[in-house]
């Protein structure tokens, strides 16, 4: 006789979620953390003290506040060119923000495209797209980004670009891969014995059993992007002056490393607790959705 | 990808190149009229379109995509505008540079991750794993560039210990080293704490225990082995991301490799270059995966049949 133990009560979907989420500390501070950097992103205007592209030479690299020669107008301190750093700091994380997630939503709509295609066409069309992704492995990220940002040039809507047009194999692999388990259940195979079209089979059978990983993969891809996104504006390839980004901050501070410490480190702690943010929320939602995923 | 022979394995680059080609291809074609670049200003309209006729630039693109594949195909990759000379020299003398690199990111990476990821799975759930685990995602949040420029912050300016730009002896090795070297070992140790884990709960660990093995030959031998196969396919991806954190890294600290000519050419588009640095790049990547390949068979006798 089977027992079927009802020692765990069949919560709501939402109720489970949220329970699953409070269980998980670690979980809850990648939350808090997107929650606050999302809150500072959309309320720059409002929450700037100062406005970051004001310059005044005779306030230039001024240590924060609580250092010896700091000024409490500039709680951060202020750039090479008496820009406050807080205020660049706040507006810096729109960009980031941004980037990362109209690049990640780009990406994963290719990887998605491409991976439903891989894996609902098979034979040659598979064949083409993995050789591409096998190709696209081989190159460093990195490099390949930059070779395409010589294409596209730079600023935000050219990065963006950029970054989809390169992160989109890991999106397609893994819904390649599930596309190919889900197509051989039983169910799949009546829905099509009844004349389900192919768009419709795809839409209603295929995608919401595919969906978890897709977004698990996404989610973590946010990081890596925003990631990436700091790297090329620090090597000049990204966000140009006068739009404001960690990673170009970082590149100018990087010059008066010697006299004014703050002015590089700063905006590296913005990316690090911003992406550490990301990876938290990210692993939980990973042990949350799809636990196999690691 | 396990058990091909290494013949078969080679052959697997030919498509890959040709693709990657086909790329470089298509971005060197949309990146526009190189003839811009490479014309003195002063130069007249007829000389600008003799010289444009010269280089096919005025073909169509299939004409320009035959005569691609024909340079490539017989060695001659152009020559550099920037450097004024054959460009595949250029790249190949940059090689070396960039591998001491990458192995000391490698060396770095194992040397943290061995000991503490099989510290953290003796150890499971003590206030020290959850110490390790703490740091290993800081590491992985943290940019790499940005902890280049913290190291030679703390330990070039602060402390003068050791030199933070260009290369020489070993001690300009040091800090490229630990900062393309963090990133990777925080993913390594978090691996291998959870494929030892994996491994020592399995029956033949508890066989070997039952046997009376001494435990630190139980970790080594039996568990450690096992654990180091998945750590050893995650080093090989990885290693194509060290190539890429190079390019970052070499200009931090104006490391004269590979990174920072690639670097250095895309901003002054020098085709030439960055087509054949890419190739080799790819190249280096594959030719990793290939000896990854056949270390798999080295510590796994399961593969050699």
């Amino acid at each position: 006789m089977i027992q079927i133990s009802l020692s765990t009560p069949l919560l709501p979907r939402r109720r489970r979620l949220l329970s699953s989420l409070l269980s998980n500390k670690a979980g809850v501070a990648g939350l808090a953390i997107v929650a606050v950097i999302a809150a500072i992103a959309i309320g720059a205007d409002h929450l700037a003290p100062l406005d970051p592209l004001r310059r005044n030479l005779s306030l230039k690299l001024l240590p924060p506040a609580w250092l010896e020669g700091g000024n409490a107008r500039h709680l951060l301190g202020t750039d090479s060119q008496g820009r406050d750093l807080l205020s660049r700091i706040i507006f810096g994380a729109r960009t980031s923000l941004t980037v990362g997630l109209a690049a990640v939503a780009l990406s994963s709509l290719i990887g998605l495209v491409l991976g439903l295609l891989a894996g609902m066409a098979g034979g040659k069309v598979d064949a083409l797209i993995m050789r591409v992704i096998d190709a696209m492995l081989a190159i460093p990220t990195m490099l390949f980004m930059l070779v395409v940002a010589l294409v596209a040039g730079t600023g935000l809507l050219p990065l963006v670009i950029v970054i989809a047009a390169t992160n989109w194999v890991g999106a397609a692999r893994i819904v390649r891969a599930d596309v190919l388990g889900v197509k051989e259940m039983d169910y799949v195979a009546a829905a099509r014995a009844i004349g389900a079209r192919p768009v419709g089979l795809i839409l209603r059978h295929i995608l919401p059993n595919i969906l978890s990983s897709f977004v698990v993969v996404s989610t973590m891809n946010v990081g890596t992007v925003i990631l990436a996104e700091s790297a090329l504006s620090f090597l000049g390839f990204g966000i140009q002056p006068p739009e404001i980004s960690w990673g170009q901050m970082l590149s100018e501070g990087r010059q008066y490393l010697a006299t004014s410490w703050w002015v590089a480190t700063l905006p590296g702690i913005a990316i690090t607790l911003t992406v550490l943010g990301v990876i938290l929320l990210g692993d939980w939602l990973r042990d949350h959705l799809d636990p196999r995923l690691d | 990808m396990n058990g091909r022979s290494p013949l078969r394995a080679l052959l697997q680059f030919v498509p890959v190149l040709y693709i990657v080609s086909l790329i470089v291809f298509v971005l060197v074609y949309l990146t526009g009229d190189p003839s811009a670049l490479l014309i003195p200003e002063d130069a007249s309209e007829a000389d600008r379109l003799a010289l444009v006729a010269a280089w096919g630039l005025d073909q169509p693109w299939y004409v320009q995509y035959l005569r691609y594949m024909g340079n490539i195909l017989s060695g001659d990759f152009g020559v550099s505008y920037r450097y004024g000379s054959e460009a595949l020299p250029i790249v190949l003398e940059r090689i070396p540079a960039t591998l001491t690199l990458t192995t000391g990111g490698l060396v770095v990476a194992i040397l943290i991750a061995l000991p503490t990821g099989i510290f953290a799975a003796l150890r499971r759930n003590s206030l020290p794993d959850f110490a390790i685990s703490t740091v290993t995602v800081l590491g992985k949040a943290m940019p790499n560039f940005w902890v280049g420029i913290m190291l030679i912050l703390v330990f070039g300016v602060w402390l003068r210990l050791v030199p933070v730009s260009g290369s020489g002896g070993f001690s300009h090795l040091i800090l490229p080293a630990i900062t393309l070297g963090t990133g990777f070992a925080a993913e390594l140790t978090k691996l291998i704490r959870s494929s030892l884990l994996d491994v020592m709960g399995q029956d033949f660990v508890r066989t070997a225990r039952a046997k009376g093995v001494p435990e630190t030959l139980v970790v080594l031998r039996h568990g450690l082995r096992n654990a180091l196969i998945p750590a050893l396919t995650m080093t090989s991806l990885h290693a194509i991301g060290l190539l890429g954190g190079a390019l970052v890294t070499e200009t931090v600290f104006s490391w004269p490799g590979l990174g920072q000519l690639v670097v250095q050419a895309v901003y002054t588009k020098d085709m030439a270059v960055i087509q054949i640095a890419v190739f080799v790049i790819t190249i280096m990547a594959l030719t990793i995966n290939l000896t990854t390949d056949a270390l798999y068979r080295l510590i796994d006798p399961r593969l050699r049949s």
